[in-house]
């Protein structure tokens, strides 16, 4: 198995005319993705050949999703316009929006996260769950090695095995998949740098823990926020699968923004040596780098 | 980006949020206008972007325009914790009846935005919210309905406001929040917020903290920016386009996305404490595609680092595969020709790190050594630097 996304996922790109669009709706396809159309609406009727797939643009996503079935949007759509791609999304209920998009005023992520609980379900004593399930922004998406790749992440770095990965960070996504290609991954999922996220760690880290498939966690953090404190209270009481982290970030300077707009200290908080704290009280044991996370991964493997 | 007082109180202004009559002064005689425009006794307050200016001696009384440019010679070129003054705000000294605080936020935690206000004003919030927090109420705001003057006046009931101030104090909220959403803030905040003697609510002293990404909205926002203040080297980068964050260290750092850069940066720093301190001289984001004319420009700002002595390239070829990440290097090195000078250490790892690698080695750059991890690489280019110093 997997999470979010497996073989059976119809994804539409939003954006797919655009040249990241087009370019990166490519690269799924080589790598077995199952795209069943595209979203603009300014092109909307138009048929646009990739890989030898003909996929019909539509108008909206609501339309795509009647026409094709397709419960995965990918969102290519540069920030000035990507608040209302996410809203239309939300709109149509699609159970998953990727959103790709790097640069979205805080504002504008923080109006459709508001806009997806507003359209959630209600359970009484809780906080509303959405319908759509949005990963990111300022994310590479989601890959399922073998059987899905719903955004930038390369198809051919890895392949499918037993590790769930879920990290803060594009490039560091890759470079663990990359170190532990010979085992492989179930589902990893980069959840994005940006202050305010769809699916955050804890979502992630409560899929893998159901996913029969996945049977050791890597979880990357980086400076800023607290997601990866909270991370550390959610996995001591609710995971009983191995975890190991690793922390970006040690060397950052108070107040600078380090890429990703969240990636910032503020203070004497969102600090690299706190996160690695925290994990480690929770039992999660932490890399000093990158190669040594992936060792530390490999040893949980070898221990189970 | 963090705004001074002065730009803060502007921006307040602009959106009639009331503050007290003042103007930013560059020296003493700007000082001395600014006061002989205001013909009242004026605080002079230096601008920094810090706290504790006050205890510092950085905020006087002055009952004349000359004791205004006396004071504002006194403050002018002050170090107040690191930060040299460059410029003082001459305001209207004010009779303050009560101080109270108020705040507009982004709550990351809770993907969501935050109201603040405590009837306590005038001191640190930080140590109010630990010693006291039944002194400060905290209100989430919806981003979709944001703040009516009806919710304006909860919030400061919940912040024990005195029940006669509450009316105006509400107006004011309101438009801090207008403030807060039409300048693209993630944080809007007033302490004090004061109450006069003849019951006026007044913006004192600001803090405004808004979203770089959202400067294709805000063409305003540009000419913010202190480029006095700037780093140099980090100006020439943000002219090119480039992510580049300047740091104290010997080795400078080019990679690929931000957390792997970050993550290089603490392995450099690791590598170095075997090699006599040395650390990583900058942060240095090229993004996905590593292209020779972005290389070429990320070399350029990185060499132009004097502290500099050996210099990184880590990148993982994920989109951008390794044969046109090492085709980048070998370009840049060509277009920077004599003035490329310190060593190179390239590590490749990702698609086409094959090719990549042969690619580097059939051009046999003197200054370039390539080796095969992330780890080791760090360990070489700390020993350069260390060798170099």
């Amino acid at each position: 198995m997997s999470i979010f996304i497996d073989e059976n996922s119809k994804i539409i790109v939003q954006g797919i005319t655009g040249s990241e669009g087009t370019k990166h709706a490519t690269k799924m396809l080589k790598a077995g993705t199952n795209i069943v159309g595209g979203v603009n609406a300014r092109k909307a009727g138009q048929t646009i050949t990739i890989e030898g797939k003909d996929l019909t643009v539509f108008g909206t996503v609501e339309e795509a999703m009647k026409e094709t079935g397709a419960d995965v949007s990918v969102i290519f759509v540069p920030p000035k316009f990507a608040k209302d791609a996410v809203i239309e999304a939300i709109d149509a209920e699609i159970p998953l929006a990727v959103v790709i998009t790097e640069g979205i005023p805080v504002h504008d992520s923080a109006y459709f996260w508001a806009h997806a609980g507003a359209k959630g379900t209600v359970s009484p004593g809780t906080p509303r769950t959405p319908r759509t399930r949005i990963i990111g922004p300022n994310c590479p998406g989601i890959i399922s090695p073998g059987k899905s790749n719903a955004g930038i992440i390369p198809a051919d770095i890895s392949r499918a095995g037993k590790i769930g990965l879920v990290s803060k960070s594009g490039t560091l996504t890759y470079q663990m998949m990359y170190e532990l290609r010979e085992i492989g991954f179930s589902t990893a999922i980069g959840i994005g740098g940006d202050p305010v996220i769809g699916t955050t760690h804890i979502d992630a880290l409560a899929a893998f823990e159901a996913d029969p498939d996945t049977e050791v966690i890597v979880m990357i953090g980086e400076i800023g926020g607290d997601a990866e404190e909270r991370a550390a209270d959610y996995i001591k009481a609710n995971v009983t699968k191995p975890v190991v982290g690793y922390v970006a970030g040690f060397t950052a300077p108070e107040g600078k923004t380090m890429g990703h707009a969240g990636a910032i200290v503020s203070g004497s908080s969102g600090t690299a040596a706190a996160k690695q704290e925290a994990l480690e009280a929770a039992g999660v044991k932490v890399g000093k780098t990158p190669s040594a996370t992936a060792q530390l991964a490999r040893d949980a493997l070898a221990h189970l | 980006m963090d705004l001074y007082e002065y730009q803060a109180r502007d921006l307040f202004a602009a959106h009639g949020v009331p503050v007290l009559p003042g103007s930013v002064a560059n020296n003493p005689e700007e000082a001395k206008a600014a006061a002989e425009a205001i013909g009242n006794q004026v605080v002079v307050k230096a601008q920094v972007k810090v706290g504790g200016r006050g205890k510092a001696g950085g905020v006087k009384l002055a009952k004349t325009p000359d004791e205004a440019k006396e004071k504002a010679e006194a403050i002018i070129g002050l170090d107040i914790k690191g930060h040299i003054v460059h410029r003082v705000l001459v305001a209207e000294a004010s009779d303050i009846a009560e101080e109270y605080y108020f705040s507009f936020l982004l709550d990351r935690s809770n993907r969501t935005f935050l109201a603040m206000a405590s009837a306590e004003g005038g001191v640190e919030i930080e140590v109010l919210a630990v010693e006291r927090p039944e002194a400060l109420a905290k209100v989430a705001i919806d981003p979709i309905t944001g703040v009516d003057k009806a919710l304006a006046v909860d919030i400061l009931t919940q912040g024990k406001f005195p029940a006669e101030v509450i009316d105006e104090a509400a107006d004011v909220v309101v438009k801090l929040w207008e403030t807060f959403v039409a300048e693209d803030a993630t944080l809007v905040e007033v302490n004090p917020l004061v109450r006069d003697p003849q019951d006026k609510i007044i913006a004192l002293d600001g803090k405004v903290t808004l979203d770089e990404n959202a400067s294709f909205r805000q063409p305003g926002h540009a000419a913010l920016v202190d480029k006095d203040a700037e780093d140099p080297l980090e100006a020439k980068a943000k002219a090119k386009d480039l992510n580049y964050v300047k740091l104290d260290g010997q080795v400078g750092i080019i990679g690929n996305g931000a957390g792997l850069v970050m993550s290089t940066l603490d392995v450099v720093a690791y590598a170095g404490e075997k090699h006599g301190g040395v650390k990583p001289a900058n942060f240095l984001d090229i993004g996905g595609g590593a292209s020779a004319e972005v290389m070429a420009a990320g070399l350029d700002v990185i060499l132009g680092d004097k502290d500099v002595k050996s210099v990184f390239v880590n990148v993982f070829g994920g989109i951008t595969a390794c044969d046109a990440v090492a085709t980048g290097i070998v370009e840049a090195l060509k277009i920077l020709g004599d003035e490329a000078t310190k060593p190179l250490v390239v590590r490749l790892d990702g698609n086409n790190v094959v090719e990549g690698r042969a690619i580097l080695a059939e051009a046999n750059h003197p200054l370039v050594t390539v080796v095969d991890t992330m780890d080791n690489a760090a360990d070489k280019a700390a020993e350069l630097a260390a060798a170099g110093a």
